[in-house]
């Protein structure tokens, strides 16, 4: 008689692999057309090994049990007031660019998971892909509702999604996720399982989570501790589709070390938010972004790639740049956001004066020389009752979509500038990364959304920057931009506290 | 290498051709060490003004906030466009001289040394 309850080993194999069929009638290649356009070989999709080792049955049971928790402790932030918790009000701002900038890229991810993993002939990757897909959403819907509670009490959280589509920043994550969902499937999974969720998510999720524990955000650590175990399984993902490449076929190195470069130079530059969110926007600081760097890509990423050259996998290219940006991208990012900060969905401020000497003491090489005199000025120019704002539109990179505010590395306060010219047009990068990856594929890049081409072409409404921020962006103008000093949540806090 | 796409023949469409730009063309302008202004600025402006024009009044627009614009000894200044050294003429079009569409000028004044001398 048959067991009425299946062993783990047979339920598994069941419900994962066996979910698989023969074509007999249809051809093979004809359901899965886009396997093969990439120049990817599988030979055998069976030696994929599942990174998740799950079944949808224990995957609903387990997240169902993450849920009711969360859920109790957003009830009970929202009960008692958790937004005068938290460590200052700057803090907030912290999660409009997170809101804005990253919880649409986890909606994007559901999308593109769900794309991709209808592409794939192997039944293993096919499952995996759907629970990323899921998890993805999840993500995005928890995010929402942590967020929720502070979208009563503070500015610029009420138009997100909208925000993310349209505003001149949010272009710079809304291009990445584009660039690589635009990609083929493969491509898909190097982008953003690989070099971005296995090399570089920690950079991403760690400063805002650890941001939120130590500025007193309970919403947001309790999402952070829910999405953990996913995250661990999306690494796990990331790792086994790059060594399942590169062991399937010796033709597939070339590509994948290609798109390895590719996407760990675009996640850097992407990452370059973070590095000022982590540097200048937590009012608590975790670490500085140079130490982050250390620790989360140097060494671990270093083992990682001393363990990828037995496949013929290289550092990814310009690595050694970045090593060198790692002392300046905060602060140039940071000073871009300041004297734009009347463009801005959230606040900017100048540091205090303890902020500067921590920023002194994290970067002794190149706070003092280059970046303090720039807060001096803008204290002295405040002072005078001239808080500086700048006039007239950045150039942007026409990969990145960042304004063109990095420097030469050795010579810093030199802008970089780069260009080229395809079929009569010029084209012009922040770096020698963002050129190449124009340059390998300009058919697509030429299609850059440029928001501020965009404006001049007049296809952003206006004609005043003011019209733009409010009728085409849905700022509140006056609320949501400018400085910190003198905002409504600034008043709101100072009410709340009983401070004049 | 090109890109991979499903089916041959594709092409992108070029989002900032001069046509889209109302008559304008776009001119990128910054100024070497100096970086008050977080990134050189985008300027739509006709093809036919003069470049005493652009310099003067829209390059002003947006460089005069700087207490150092007006220090600036334009004789011995020194420009390069698209990279190679060029000497404006100010009484002739943008057009005449080779300032076209998407063109990145750069300015140098090395006697200013910026705030606190730090490029600021």
């Amino acid at each position: 008689m048959a067991a009425k309850k299946l062993n783990t080993k047979d339920k598994y194999r069941l419900l994962t692999r066996d979910l698989d069929w023969e074509f007999s009638y249809e051809d093979r290649k004809q359901a899965f057309p886009f396997e093969e356009f990439e120049g990817i070989k599988i030979t055998d999709w069976s030696k994929w090994e599942d990174p998740f080792r799950l079944t949808m049955d224990t995957y609903w049971k387990y997240q169902a049990e993450k849920e009711k928790k969360l859920y109790a402790i957003f009830d009970a932030v929202a009960q008692n007031n958790g937004h005068t918790n938290i460590s200052d009000p700057r803090y907030a701002n912290a999660l409009k660019l997170f809101l804005t900038g990253v919880s649409p890229l986890e909606y994007q991810a559901h999308q593109g998971f769900a794309h991709t993993g209808r592409q794939f002939g192997g039944v293993g990757a096919r499952i995996a892909c759907q629970m990323q897909s899921i998890d993805e959403l999840r993500h995005v819907q928890t995010q929402v509702h942590a967020m929720s509670h502070y979208n009563k009490f503070f500015d610029g959280f009420q138009d997100w999604s909208h925000m993310h589509d349209r505003v001149w920043y949010l272009s710079v994550p809304k291009s990445f996720f584009d660039d690589a969902r635009s990609a083929g499937p493969f491509e898909f999974l190097v982008a953003i399982s690989f070099s971005f969720e296995y090399v570089l998510t920690n950079l991403l999720f760690v400063p805002f989570m650890s941001g939120a524990a130590y500025n007193g955000d309970m919403a947001t650590v309790t999402f952070g501790f829910s999405a953990q175990s996913d995250e661990a399984r999306h690494m796990t993902l990331g790792l086994e589709v790059i060594k399942f490449l590169l062991e399937q076929h010796e033709d597939n190195v070339p590509i994948v070390q290609e798109w390895i470069d590719k996407w760990f130079w675009r996640g850097t530059r992407l990452l370059t938010l973070v590095s000022m969110m982590m540097d200048y926007m937590l009012p608590n600081k975790v670490m500085s972004w140079k130490e982050a760097w250390e620790v989360y890509f140097e060494e671990a990423g270093g083992a990682l790639f001393k363990d990828l050259a037995r496949y013929g996998i290289r550092a990814p290219k310009y690595a050694e740049t970045i090593e060198k940006e790692k002392e300046h991208v905060s602060h140039q990012a940071w000073w871009l956001f300041y004297s734009y900060g009347d463009a801005t969905a959230f606040h900017t401020w100048i540091p205090s004066d303890e902020e500067l000497d921590w920023l002194s003491e994290k970067y002794p090489d190149t706070f003092d020389k280059y970046y303090r005199p720039r807060w001096e000025m803008a204290k002295k120019m405040e002072a005078q009752g001239k808080r500086f704002y700048t006039k007239g539109l950045p150039q942007l990179c026409n990969c990145c979509q960042i304004p063109l505010m990095f420097t030469e590395m050795d010579n810093p306060t030199q802008l970089a500038y780069r260009d080229t010219v395809y079929k009569d047009e010029r084209y012009h990068f922040c770096s020698d990364g963002c050129h190449d990856i124009f340059v390998a594929e300009p058919e697509k890049y030429v299609q850059s959304w440029l928001p501020v081409h965009q404006i001049l072409q007049g296809n952003c409404g206006g004609p005043g920057l003011e019209d733009v921020l409010r009728d085409y962006y849905r700022m509140n103008v006056g609320a949501d931009n400018l400085d910190m000093k003198g905002s409504p949540d600034e008043q709101r806090w100072n009410s709340w506290k009983g401070v004049a | 290498m090109s890109l991979k796409t499903l089916k041959p023949g594709y092409s992108g469409e070029v989002k900032d051709r001069l046509e889209n730009f109302n008559g304008n063309q776009l001119v990128y302008v910054g100024w070497d060490h100096q970086l008050l202004f977080c990134a050189p600025f985008t300027l739509a402006v006709s093809p036919d003004i003069p470049f005493g024009q652009l310099r003067d009044q829209v390059m002003a627009s947006v460089f005069s906030p700087h207490p150092e614009w007006t220090q600036i000894n334009w004789d011995s200044a020194g420009w390069l466009l698209d990279g190679k050294a060029f000497v404006p003429q100010l009484d002739v079009s943008l057009q005449a001289q080779g300032i076209d569409h998407k063109s990145l000028l750069r300015f140098q004044t090395p006697e200013l040394a910026g705030f606190m001398s730090a490029a600021v």
